[in-house]
Parts: structure tokens; sequence; C-alpha cells
């Protein structure tokens, strides 16, 4: 809601400054967004009166006029526009003066003639959008006088931020009421007498469906001149409004939406057919709007209509051709009052927004309707002449919103506040409001007024108790309340635990968008079905990401072209699919590693990261679980990664997610690095850890024993741990791998693996044939199993 | 055969000039060995007449006795000698880099979404977390806004179906939990939020932080003396200016917005602030009666409150970050000045 600070001034006249003003508004929950001056730099313009006109000799458009500016002085100036005529006042910008957009008049020749000074439109003052011709002042507007006293333009322009509950403050009278209150200072309501009836011309009004239109009147209105100028003073309030001068009829029911916040709409009476008919449209019914839109109608738009067709939707917006036209002579004119829910969410059904509809879905006072339509009666007959028929009103009192008393219990204003005002102050607080106030045994009773539509229960009244009171003056507490110890289970790793370990580990977290480009994802993970987004903010954005792999792709990529070409990010968040119709929210950790092993460093040269280096650091994640040899890596292909070089993460039979080179082709098309290498884990595969279980240290030594054994190239070495591990028993306290070799020397399609067996015993030193034994069985077992054989 | 005084000359200048410990571990066994030239002239002296065996015997041990101290002595210089040689051998260029990882580092929004969460822990709040993709009764309709209120179209939702929207704020998280749970509740619920709309000052997604107190006995009071210290805290300002300003959200009531003074100018208006001097940094208030009868909890008994915070919004003033889209670049030039 924006506002000229004059007009509001004219209701309520508080002594405060504009900046006092603008700071009790926004305290009080009114929030100011801006303040600014209703004319910016026009201190200079003055009220010019053309007194005689003649032809320019050398210019067929431009005319030489003598144009007096007060006190005997007489200026000449050259003017183009068509509507300048002798007698006629305008702005008038004489040299040195200064106009928006950092013009200065300057005196100069026009075709030859001198003139001094500019005759001023609308637009070239700010003060409008109209670039016809010369702006039109009053004919008793003094010439001379200053444009800005003649305009009242030592005024500022103040945009309130409204909460959607306080509807009642998109009107003067609204936001009048609020700064009485807030303030303590008289109210002046506009004075508004009923007209009384010049005809007896009615119209007829059927609402066919009181529920949502409990309140209709009308009111024939019958010669009036459309054509008459609007007041300067009027395009003056609803220009600093934002509203657009649109010709009288539309001019004045403009003004009561600012003045009181009650919408109207005007026929053109001699365009309606029967009567009017509120009623809810017929599924696929036309409109052509006001805008000239052409709109389907749906079952659940409540419309104005005559006997034959819509004319209007109710609350939202008008029709194009029951509209005031510039032939207009009689005006039917409407006030309603519609329910919120009724218009709610209309305008938006046909991609729209109004300033009437904008007040109706936050509520329009149900008591306001007939001084609404007195009021503008009355502007309309003075300022555009014609004659009134008398008002029909259709109310369907049952309808109307009913204001209940409210019970507000002194305990519960102070369980809610953490404070009591004095009886005093609360009944001054609600009185103040427009609230009637009973007092009774354990607080009050109170009724508020049909503008506070906002107000149905307890907790209604203790807010605004607080706001009037003042936020700052409730007091500040510190919290009390059982300490109840938290349950902790330990051994268990959360999402934090598990990131700590990637950030030691060299990693960098990202954190990327939920949503991704549908054709990334599906050359980067086609085995699950996206969810798509109904309306996405872009195409590169339009489905949930089922991988955390592109959003991760795609940093790199970003990173490689700025000049890093040593990258590890890691992301966690919710991945997102689809399944028999149901939606998985997953949590996952993702990771991506490329470039050199190491920093670069002057002594050691280090190689291209791959496979294992990430192993490396998936392993240091399993571990956090205490639980590492229940998972496993298995070789598997998915679409994203190199056939060769990729593997599925199990614990138990379950997969639990991916790791592997990104596939080649993937990283030509993505310009990666073909040295990429990702991994995804499902977060709760690795949430539940282990609880640590001493086991006793042997006091005898341990032994180490190497074995290389040769087996064919394609058997995965996890195989033979575990064939290594059953064959050596108890006495096995640890196993490696310390070398895997293939070529010279080897067969080829063979490769040698070498281990070293690390035994010990816990109740004696093992002997040489102990030893022997257990390695005897080995070799045996992984002959048997594998054609394994001792390498030479 | 050399006189005795010639043989301790010869030994100690033969000891003089040892340069290392195996040329005068050779002098020690040419003298001193088993066979050495002092030990064989011990061993003779039985050839000699009795009456000069004892001076000559003393003589010989009093020059083995010097000759072993000399040599002692000498082994002390040359391992100082050795040692010190090692050592400037060993010497390297303390200043050159060291070898190895270096470490990686959270995002900025993630070390604000700890920091939040670290300073409402111990204040017995657990974090709890909710689903991204949820439906429009835990998002909206338990949070008293129904169909077509206005407040639905203060966000701007992004919808998969007429029922099911990604969340626009964190507040369905306090619906979830008073579902599940009874009172007293103390949670907090940060997490990815989604709106459709994006330009300077918007991403479609960004973080919130939401909490939830109910209990027997809160009030707006207790809610703003936790507001105040969590804000003083996070901000690491003992006088941090905070002010509570009426507000509208369906879901509390009495509602307030909550401004800092401007940590840019400390209040004197910049443009981060709009000149004003204040910074909103949250919503809350109490929970509204509608809310707790959603969940089935009694409104004349407890009482609650409910506030919501942007992180990168936090985030942005406290690390003094200009721009909000820096925060989904992750640009590693942006991303490690945070490490």
């Amino acid at each position: 809601m924006k506002f000229s600070e004059q007009w509001l001034r004219e209701w309520v006249d508080p002594p405060v400054s504009t900046v006092e003003l603008v700071e009790q508004l926004t305290m009080a929950g009114l929030e100011v967004d801006s303040v600014e001056p209703a004319a910016a730099g026009l201190g200079d313009v003055l009220v010019g009166e053309v007194v005689s006109i003649e032809a320019h000799p050398d210019a067929d458009k431009l005319r030489v006029c003598r144009v007096a500016v007060g006190e005997g002085q007489f200026l000449q100036v050259v003017c183009g526009a068509p509507n300048v005529t002798v007698g006629g006042k305008y702005p008038l910008a004489p040299v040195g003066a200064s106009l928006p957009g950092n013009l200065t008049i300057r005196k100069s020749k026009l075709r030859g003639i001198e003139s001094h000074g500019m005759l001023c439109s609308a637009i070239e003052l700010a003060l409008g959008d109209d670039h016809t011709g010369l702006m039109t002042l009053p004919e008793d507007a003094p010439a001379g006088q200053s444009l800005q006293t003649l305009l009242g333009l030592d005024d500022t322009i103040i945009e309130i931020d409204l909460t959607p509950n306080r509807g009642d403050c998109l009107g003067i009278e609204g936001i009048a009421r609020e700064v009485g209150t807030l303030l303590r200072c008289p109210v002046t309501p506009v004075a508004i007498q009923p007209v009384v009836a010049g005809i007896d011309d009615t119209f007829a009004i059927t609402v066919q469906n009181p529920q949502a239109c409990p309140q209709y009147l009308g009111r024939v209105i019958r010669g009036v001149d459309v054509n008459t100028q609007t007041p300067l003073w009027m395009k003056e309030r609803l220009r600093r409004s934002g509203l657009r001068s649109l010709g009288i009829i539309v001019d004045v029911t403009n003004y009561l939406l600012l003045e009181l916040g009650q919408p109207m709409h005007a026929f053109d009476l001699a365009r309606l057919s029967g009567g009017v008919v509120v009623r809810y449209a017929s599924e696929g019914e036309q409109l052509t709007l006001l805008d000239e839109r052409v709109i389907s109608l749906d079952g659940q738009t409540l419309v104005i209509a005559d006997h034959e067709k819509p004319l209007a939707i109710a609350g939202v917006m008008g029709g194009i051709h029951s509209g005031v036209q510039e032939d207009t002579i009689d005006v039917f004119l409407e006030c309603a009052f519609f329910p919120p829910e009724v218009i709610a969410g209309r305008a938006r059904t046909y991609g729209m927004q109004t300033d009437s509809a904008f007040r109706f879905e936050r509520g329009v006072d149900p008591g306001l309707q007939h001084r609404a339509i007195e009021r503008a009666t009355a502007l309309l007959l003075e300022i555009a002449g014609g004659e009134a028929g008398p008002v029909t009103t259709v109310t369907a009192a049952k309808y109307l919103p009913n204001s209940v008393p409210v019970r507000l219990r002194k305990e519960r204003i102070e369980k809610l506040l953490g404070m009591l005002p004095g009886a005093d102050e609360v009944t001054d607080i609600l009185t103040r409001l427009g609230m009637t106030v009973t007092e009774q045994d354990t607080g009050w009773q109170v009724q508020s007024p049909t503008y506070r539509f906002d107000i149905s229960i307890e907790a209604d009244l203790i807010e605004e108790i607080g706001r009037v009171y003042g936020y700052n003056r409730l007091p500040s507490v510190i919290l009390q309340g059982a300490l109840d110890v938290q349950p902790l289970v330990e051994g268990n790793n959360s999402i934090e635990d598990l990131c700590n370990t990637l950030v030691y580990r060299g990693y960098q977290e990202a954190v990327t968008y939920s949503f991704i480009d549908p054709d990334l994802q599906a050359r980067v993970n086609p085995g699950k079905t996206p969810v798509p987004l109904a309306n996405p903010i872009s195409s590169e954005m339009a489905e949930m990401r089922t991988s955390l792999w592109p959003g991760l792709l795609a940093v790199v990529q970003y990173n490689l072209n700025r000049q890093k070409s040593r990258l590890r990010f890691f992301e966690y968040g919710l991945r997102f699919y689809s399944q028999d119709n149901e939606i998985h929210q997953d949590m996952m950790l993702a990771g991506v590693v490329t470039g050199s092993r190491l920093p670069e460093h002057w002594d050691t040269h280090s190689a291209p990261v791959d496979f294992f280096d990430m192993k490396g650091d998936l392993e240091a994640l399993l571990a956090l679980t205490g639980n590492a040899g229940e998972f496993s890596f298995v070789s598997a292909e998915h679409p994203a990664l190199h056939p060769g070089q990729s593997a599925e993460l199990r614990r138990g039979k379950r997969s639990v997610g991916w790791a592997g080179c990104i596939h080649p082709l993937l990283a030509s098309h993505l310009d990666l690095n073909p040295d990429t290498y990702v991994f995804e884990l499902e977060y709760d595969a690795l949430e539940s850890g282990r609880l640590a279980r001493f086991q006793p240290i042997s006091r005898f030594p341990s032994i180490r024993r190497d074995l290389a054994v040769v087996v064919d190239a394609g058997l995965p070495v996890a195989d033979l741990q575990v064939a290594v591990k059953q064959a050596a028993g108890d006495l096995l306290q640890e196993l490696l791998i310390f070398d895997v070799y293939r070529g010279k020397g080897i067969e080829t399609g063979r490769k040698s693996i070498a281990f070293g067996l690390i035994l010990q015993d816990y109740s004696r030193t093992l002997t040489e044939q102990d030893i022997e034994g257990v390695v005897a069985q080995v070799t045996d077992q992984l002959g048997k199993e594998f054609g394994a054989t001792l390498r030479d | 055969m050399s006189s005795l005084d010639e043989l301790e000359q010869q030994a100690l200048q033969a000891v003089a000039e040892a340069r290392n410990s195996s040329m005068l571990e050779d002098v020690r066994v040419r003298y001193l060995g088993k066979k050495g030239l002092l030990t064989q002239r011990l061993k003779q002296l039985g050839a000699l007449p009795a009456g000069e065996r004892p001076a000559a015997g003393q003589e010989i041990n009093r020059i083995k006795q010097l000759l072993q101290r000399d040599i002692e002595m000498r082994a002390g210089v040359l391992q100082a000698a050795a040692l010190h040689e090692q050592l400037s051998r060993e010497t390297i260029d303390v200043t050159l880099p060291g070898r190895g990882h270096t470490q990686g580092g959270f995002h900025p929004v993630t070390q604000t979404l700890r920091r939040i969460e670290q300073l409402f822990r111990p204040l017995g709040f657990t974090v709890e977390e909710g689903p991204e993709i949820e439906d429009d009764h835990h998002n909206f309709g338990a949070l008293n806004i129904p169909d077509h209120h206005p407040a639905r179209a203060m966000h701007d939702t992004f919808y998969f179906d007429a029922h099911t929207l990604l969340r626009t704020h964190t507040s369905p998280v306090q619906v979830r939990v008073m579902e599940q749970r009874q009172p007293p509740l103390r949670v907090i619920a940060p997490g990815r939020v989604y709106r459709c709309d994006s330009d300077l000052t918007h991403t479609p997604m960004f973080h919130q932080v939401e909490g939830l107190l109910v209990d027997e006995q809160v009030s707006f009071a207790n809610l703003k003396g936790l507001i105040d210290e969590f804000l003083r805290a996070f901000f690491e300002r003992e006088d941090l200016a905070v002010r509570f300003r009426p507000s509208y959200f369906p879901f509390t009531e009495p509602s307030a917005e909550v401004d800092i003074q401007c940590v840019m100018c400390a209040g004197d208006g910049c443009r981060v602030c709009g000149q004003s001097g204040w910074l909103e940094v949250l919503g809350c208030g109490m929970v509204h009666p509608k809310v707790f009868e959603q969940v089935g909890i009694d409104n004349e008994r407890y009482t609650g409150f409910a506030f919501g915070m942007g992180v990168e919004r936090l985030a942005m003033l406290r690390y003094g970050v200009n721009d909000l889209r820096l925060f989904f670049e992750n640009d590693m030039n942006f991303l490690t000045q945070f490490n």
C-alpha cells in the first residue's frame, strides 16, 4: 500500500515528523518499505498562463506563446504541443529550471525564434505518463504560483508492506485508524452523507449464491459526463498511490479503493441486458477482460453477469464490453462484499493480480459498502454531473461475517506474553483499537469492529495487546526448563563424522542444487526414475537429482575452467527417485577426485589419482563403522563408469553405493579429465557403528611369512584373501598383499600375488613346524580352489 | 729396540695424528693390544734383572695409563667432530614446503549451520530432519495456511503435483515432530528449502534453521530472551542491538520479525542495510493455537514458540560475503577462504 502522507494527515495529523511516523508504523507491524518525495526537483516550475499564440514563421508545428508568469511578467516560449490554447494554464519551466532526468532549461532559439522556457507535459515532470500534450492545470490556478504549491508536491510517498492479515489497512482510512491508535490522536473520517436520489431508476439485482456474495449494492447514475477531466488533486493522489488516471469514472472507483479500501466497479448501463445476476460461471463460459484477454471461466469462479452473459469476474476484474467507454452516459455502480475464500486464488488461476482481488483476498470490511457507494456517488455527481437513483441493496445477513465476542483472560495474557500490563492499559489499548470491551471476573469480553475481521480468537487479542504495548517493552527472560540427558549411541556415525574424515583427507565440501538438467541426469544415472518438477525455474533445473554426481561433476568442470587441476569435492544431501509410485528421498554422501595424487611438491613427483586413492578414502569411511569387514567392493557395471574400473559397494548383500572412474565417453562429453573418480554412498548404511569390545593381547611374538602365488589374471584378489583366511585359521592375525605382478617370468594370462601372513598364538610361541603347517594348508587350498602355484 | 721414551713419544704422536676413530683404534691396538708394543714390553719385563723390574714396570704402566687417557680424550674429540660433520651433512632447509595431502574444508553454509547447532545443542535442543519433497498438508495446511491463503502466494512454490511440493520452509519439520512426540519439545531443524525465485538476492534453493520449543511455562518473553542471547552469541557481540517487530505468520501468534543492528555499519546506515541501520535476520512467534489443534497438543496446558532463520543470510553477514549466488557456484577460490 502506497500513499501520500498529506492525504493521511488530512485524516489524522499526529504531531510527529515523517521519520517518527514511519518508525512508529514499522514498529507496530506495518513495515514501511520506502519513503520518497512526491516529486523530484520541480521547485523551479511555475504555473504559466498562455495569453497569446502566434504561428512560428519557419515551422508548421511550432507556435510562439506569450506566457504570463505573474507580477506583470511575461515570457516568450516556443511550444510544439497540439493542445496549447490561449487562456490555458500549464506548467512552465523557466530558464535555469532543472527537471527530472537531469534536464536543465536553457535560453534557446527554435528555428530562429527565442524561447525563454518550456511548457511541460506530465511525463516531462514525472507526474504521469501522458505525453500527448501539455499538462493542463486548473483554470483558477494563479499564474506565477509554484507548481509545488499548487499541487501540494511538498509531500512524501510512503509505501507499507502489509502482512496478509491486515487487509483493513489497504485504505487510507485503515492506516489513519492505526496511526490514531498508536499515536493517541483523533481521526477525522471523511464526511459521507447519503446522496438523495434525484431519479427513481433502478436496475434489477439477483444474487444466486448469497453465501458467495452476502452483500451487493447497486445504483443507477444517469447523465454522467464521462469525458470530464479528473481533478488534479485526485489524479495526484492516485499517482502517489501508483495508479494511473483512466478517466473520471474509473478514477473515482479507484479513489474509493484507496480511500476506504473498498473495490468498486462501474458498468455502462446501456450495455447491460435485463438485470445483474451474481452467480457461478458455467464451465467454459467466455469473458473478454478489460485488458482484452479472452478467458474461459471455470465453475468455481463467481461472476457478475447480466441476463445474457458474464460481465466481470467478481472481485477481480471487469469485462471490456460492459465497462465504461467514451460514449457512456448512464452507469451502474456496484459495491459488494465477497468473503475472502470466494475470491482467494481466482486471480492467480487466470494468471493475474488486481488491486481488487488483492483486497478481497485479504478481507474487506463488510460494514463498508453503504458508505463507499454514497461517497463514490457524491464524488461522481460533484465532478462529472448526472443524477443518481436509489441504492438497491441485496444482503444475506446470515452469511455476512459475524464478529463474535472473544473472551480474554488475564492469566492467558501473562502466560503468552510473559507479563501482564495493567488492567487499565489493556482496556485502553483495546478501546483505542475500536473494540468494545466489557470487564469480567478473570478478564474481559471483547467485541471487535467489522473492519478487524482478523480477530477471532483470544490469541489474536493478545497479539494486538503486545503489538500496541510495544514488543520492545515486553520483557526478555532467559529460558528455564528441565535438563534431560539426551540418548547418545556410541559407535554410530553422524553425517558430520563421515564428512570430517573426508575433510581431513583433503576433500572440499560443495553444495549444489537439488534440481538438475534432465539430459545430464539421463546420461549419468539412467537407472533410476527421476521426479520432475511441474513448474521448474528453467529447463536446466527441471528434475530432482537421482544422484549427487551430476552436480559434483559440474563443480569439477567449473573449477577446471578456472585453472584448478587437482580437485577433490564431496557433498551430502538427499537424492530423489520414484519407484512403485512412491517418492524415495535418501541421504547420500558422494565425492569426486581428479588431478594429481598429492599436491605438486618440490621433492615428490606425484602420479594422477587412480581408483585405489579413492578406495583408500572410502575404506577410511568404512573403518568408522567398526565393521569394515561387512563391506565388500564387487566389480560391477554402471552407465556412468568405466566398465573395467567400477565397483558396487555392498554391506552384506545389500548394495549401498558405487565407486569408479567415470566412463571415458562421459568424461569427453563433459570436458573432464579421464582420470576422474567418483563415489556415492547411502548414508544409512554407514550410520550404524559398533561399540568397541576389548580382546586380550598375546604376550608371545608374532612371526611373518611371505608367500607368492601365481593365479589367473582375472581372479579377484578378494577371493584369494577369503580362501587364505579360511585355510590359515585362528593363528592368522593379519594378511597383507604386498605385491601384484604381471609380466616377465609369469605366463601370459596369469599374475603373481604376494601375501604377507602374520601369525601369532595367544598361549605359546609358534614353532617352525606350526608355521610350515599353516603355509602348507594355505598353498594346498589355493592350489585346489584356484589352480594357484607357488611362484619360483 | 727403541727406548721407552721414544716409544712414548711415538705413541702420543700417533694418537694426536689419528684422524678418525678407526685410525685411533689402530693406534690403540698397536701399542696397547695383546700384541701391542707396550704390552710386549710388559711381557719382556721378566727378562730384566730383578732389581730393574719394578722401576721399568712402573714406567711402562705410567706410559700405558697416559696413553689410554690420551686415546680416550682423542676419541672424545674425534666423536664430537664426527657427529658435527654428520649433523652438518644432514642439515636441510626447513623452510621448504612439507609433503602430503592438504586439508579440505566445509562449505560456509555448513559451517554456519554447525555454529547454530552448537549454540542450541547445549540448551537441550535436538537436531531433527524432514523430507524435502513434502505434502501440502505439512508445508501449508497443518501450519494454518489453507488453500488459496494469501500467505501461499508469498511462497513461490515448486510443485510436483497438486499436493506434492518442495518444502518452502523448514517449518513442516516442526509439524512432523509434534505429530510424533509429546511435549516438552526442544528441537531445531536445519535444511534445504526451495522457492521458485531467482535473481540477484534470491536463489531457488537455500537453507533455513527452524526452532521449536513447547512446554508448560513458555512465553514470548522467553522467546525474546533466547533470540537475544542467540544472536549476540552467534555474532560474538555482547552489545548487539536486537529489536522485535510485529509481523504475521499464519502458524504463530503473536508473530515477530527480528532485526539486528547492522553488523556492517554498526547501525549508521549502509548499502547492506538499505541505510536503515537494521538487518532483518529471523522470523518467530508463539505457536498458533490452530497448529497445536492440528497435532493434538493441549492449548490450555502448553504454549510454545517457533523461529526460523535463513542460513545464507547469516553466513553473508558473518563472513562479509556480498553475493548470495557465490554459495552455489562452488568456486575453489571462494570455498577455500573458509578453510
